[in-house]
């Protein structure tokens, strides 16, 4: 079975917290973006261990070209206006690769490190992560790309009439708005939801731009590929605008029949629909993503399924999304 | 070496009407090749380090946001870290507002950053107390003035105490902080950072904010920008130092000024003149009077006389920026400067507003900025380019081998890390539970 879909693959490349980590990250970095991978996840809680996970993406930017940066960033204990300004800030020094895996934190011990509230139920909590991402939506919208004007003749530096108040009431927080960051060169920075889980699926079809899964055969990824398409339908979305990769945690060693069996499951399922590619979590890093890079994806090339080289410049250019047009200027064009 | 050293910061350029963007050389205020030119040009004139203001609300101006000036700004901390792959050795400050933060997580970023920066990273602490910002904010609401520096002192404690809860090269110890602001408990997730703690700057004027800086801050961050005034604020701040067991040296008084360079200090000072007219458009003209008056002064012809009305005391035409302290002394002064020299609107507030600190020949610029730091009136500064992004390039190309040839500023990064460059002493480890 041949399939024209694009194959998307991606690796996670947290490095612990010692003190060579943002060192050996980067190395990984370099690595995937070698493989021409469409993005890095850098896992995280907000207990740590380690540093940030967006700021050691955002130090990396400069040093690397394409390969898209996907940083988690927590959504509990967070302040909602600052997490969308950070993560545009990244699309901004990366010249637009940047995402987010957004994440709960569900723990007490979460809690007792801002001790503002206790941790509430986590089904709340990924309520409250999807309200996160529709308030970062409405933030990075707020600014209409043509926005900043300088006209010189009336003094004018911006179209006010093209910055916007989000006026965005949740649950548990409000932002007035608009966002301090001019729209970031995506429009959209990337949305990621590990949707392994059950808590977070429907936030996953609600608002994810790429799904994480994870499935012990092609037929659960396939099962659990159309429960996240059937959600985004119901949200009003186009299921085609979300790509469901399986994340699986692998030790190239240990795999049975190694890395070019891998390249066979994820050409397997990716070609009978089960999934849209693969999210890489090396169980040593170094050691397994070099295998996946040099011989898996030097397999999927061999069968013509993988890129040879970034075909873009941005994170969404290499998913296959288009780059959204403002909320704001939608509403204007059709008033 | 017995010549005072004079330090120097580079401030990104910022969102008010110092910024000229109706220039033809005026780039991108958000592209990161801006940030990455400006921190560069900072390395290569040798400055201490690179600063970064914060927005957390757009201006709003009669209910509607401000639309004259430069506005639009990245986030401070990711821009730093990523400034950080491109320079080596400058240093690299964010502004970050105790009231709209929490102390862990701002704890573990700074922590971060000084990691990725190999131990040049610095904190601006500022406070708010607006409704107005609040609005964007979990938080939100409004704290007054004593409660804000309550929080920022309690805040700035809770850093340390985060940062101080891990030995060198240890492993993770817990912390707990119980106070009127926090009651907070856990364990720090980043190993102590190269600099064991990151400067703290602080940025204020008032008699709380001079306590607070000699309690807590490494640099101060002033406004003052003549000799008299700087002197004086300069003994009064280094004078309180000593209640808190530090020494003169532990605390570095840098006042934020503005430059403007010539062939001769008679064409500098013609430039600066064109510059303030730059700065001062017809509509930024009817602003600033509106800013005093707190009315609607519109319908007023900026080339026009000033208005013979009284200003609003109770005004809230202005969101988002600090109103004048009296304005109806402001409007007297103003009133009295333009019949006196038959000046128009423009013209008044081209007078009476924002002129350039230092304005000359290279030589003459030079000659002035070491002389503030001999006699006392600064310990260095923090120059405000008004051009983005080759705004610093004449200064670093003409002033700083000035500087150098006169003794007063290095010719070479000594250390590494920020604290080496500004002098300050290594932070004792008073940490945590043993």
């Amino acid at each position: 079975m041949t399939s024209h879909r694009p194959l998307h693959l991606a690796a996670e490349v947290a490095s612990g917290a010692g003190p060579d980590a943002a060192r050996r990250t980067l190395a990984l970095a370099r690595t995937a973006e070698a493989a021409a991978l469409d993005f890095l996840t850098h896992d995280d809680t907000f207990a740590g261990p380690g540093l940030d996970a967006l700021a050691v993406l955002a130090r990396i930017a400069p040093e690397t070209r394409s390969v898209g940066l996907v940083p988690t960033v927590t959504t509990t204990h967070t302040e909602p206006f600052h997490v969308q300004a950070a993560v545009a800030t990244l699309d901004w020094v990366s010249r637009g690769r940047a995402g987010w895996r957004i994440a709960v934190s569900p723990s007490g011990a979460e809690a007792r490190l801002v001790g503002r509230r206790p941790a509430p139920p986590t089904a709340e909590l990924w309520q409250e992560a999807g309200e996160v991402a529709e308030v970062s939506r409405k933030l990075w919208d707020s600014w209409e790309d043509d926005a900043e004007i300088r006209d010189v003749a009336t003094g004018r530096f911006v179209d006010r009439r093209k910055l916007h108040h989000v006026d965005f009431q949740g649950a548990t927080f409000s932002v007035k708005g608009p966002s301090i960051v001019p729209r970031p060169p995506q429009g959209n920075p990337v949305t990621v939801v590990d949707a392994t889980r059950p808590a977070a699926r429907d936030t996953a079809a609600h608002h994810a731009d790429v799904a994480l899964i994870s499935a012990a055969s092609a037929e659960e990824a396939a099962a659990l590929r159309a429960e996240l398409h059937r959600g985004a339908r119901a949200h009003g979305r186009d299921p085609g605008q979300l790509r469901v990769l399986l994340s699986s945690t692998v030790d190239l060693d240990a795999y049975e029949g190694g890395a070019g069996a891998l390249a066979e499951l994820i050409a397997g399922w990716h070609g009978g629909g089960a999934v849209d590619g693969f999210h890489l979590v090396p169980a040593a890093g170094e050691r397994d993503l070099e295998r996946f890079t040099s011989e898996t994806v030097a397999r999927l090339r061999e069968r013509g399924l993988f890129r040879t080289d970034y075909e873009g410049t941005t994170l969404r250019d290499h998913l296959g999304l288009a780059r959204p047009v403002s909320q704001y200027a939608k509403a204007v064009a059709s008033a | 070496m017995s010549r005072k050293q004079i330090h120097l910061a580079a401030h990104f350029p910022g969102v008010n009407s110092t910024t000229v963007w109706a220039d033809p050389r005026s780039g991108s205020q958000i592209d990161f090749s801006s940030f990455e030119h400006l921190a560069r040009t900072a390395e290569r004139g040798l400055f201490d380090f690179f600063f970064l203001a914060e927005g957390l609300r757009l201006r709003e101006h009669a209910g509607r946001i401000h639309d004259l000036d430069v506005v639009g700004r990245p986030e401070s901390i990711t821009v730093l870290n990523a400034l950080a792959a491109v320079t080596d050795r400058l240093g690299l400050a964010a502004t970050v507002n105790a009231t709209f933060n929490e102390p862990y997580e701002l704890a573990r970023r700074l922590a971060s950053l000084d990691h990725l920066s190999a131990g040049r990273a610095a904190w601006n602490v500022v406070t708010s107390s607006d409704a107005f910002t609040g609005e964007n904010f979990r938080r939100g609401g409004y704290l007054d003035r004593a409660d804000r520096y309550a929080r920022a002192a309690e805040f700035v404690g809770a850093v340390r105490e985060l940062w101080d809860s891990r030995p060198p090269g240890g492993a993770p110890g817990t912390f707990a902080h119980s106070g009127p602001q926090f009651r907070i408990e856990g364990s720090f997730p980043v190993p102590r950072s190269p600099q064991g703690q990151p400067v703290v700057i602080q940025a204020g004027d008032s008699a709380e904010g001079r306590e607070f800086a000699a309690s807590a801050a490494d640099v101060v961050f002033t406004r003052h920008s003549t000799l008299e005034a700087g002197r004086e604020f300069y003994a009064d701040v280094k004078g309180r130092l000593a209640r808190y067991g530090r020494e003169p040296d532990d605390l570095k008084i840098m006042p934020g000024v503005t430059y403007v360079l010539g062939d001769s200090d008679a064409d500098a000072q013609e430039r600066a003149a064109g510059i303030r007219r730059q700065q001062v458009s017809p509509q930024n003209a009817i602003l600033a009077l509106e800013q005093v008056w707190g009315r609607d002064l519109s319908g007023y012809d900026p080339d026009g006389p000033l208005p013979d009305i009284d200003p609003d005391p109770d005004s809230t035409l202005v969101q988002g920026r600090v109103r004048v302290a009296d304005p109806v002394a402001v409007a007297r002064k103003w009133r009295a400067l333009s019949e006196a020299k038959g000046l128009s609107i423009r013209q008044t507030v081209i007078e009476s507003t924002g002129r350039q600190s230092f304005v000359g020949s290279p030589a003459t610029v030079a000659a002035a900025l070491e002389e503030f730091v001999a006699t006392d009136a600064a310990d260095g500064f923090i120059l405000v380019p008004h051009l983005t992004p080759g705004g610093l390039d004449d200064f670093v190309d003409q002033v700083v081998p000035l500087l150098q040839e006169r003794g007063a500023f290095r010719t070479e990064y000594t250390g590494t890390t920020l604290r080496s460059h500004l002098g300050l002493p290594d932070p004792v480890w008073k940490g945590g539970t043993p």
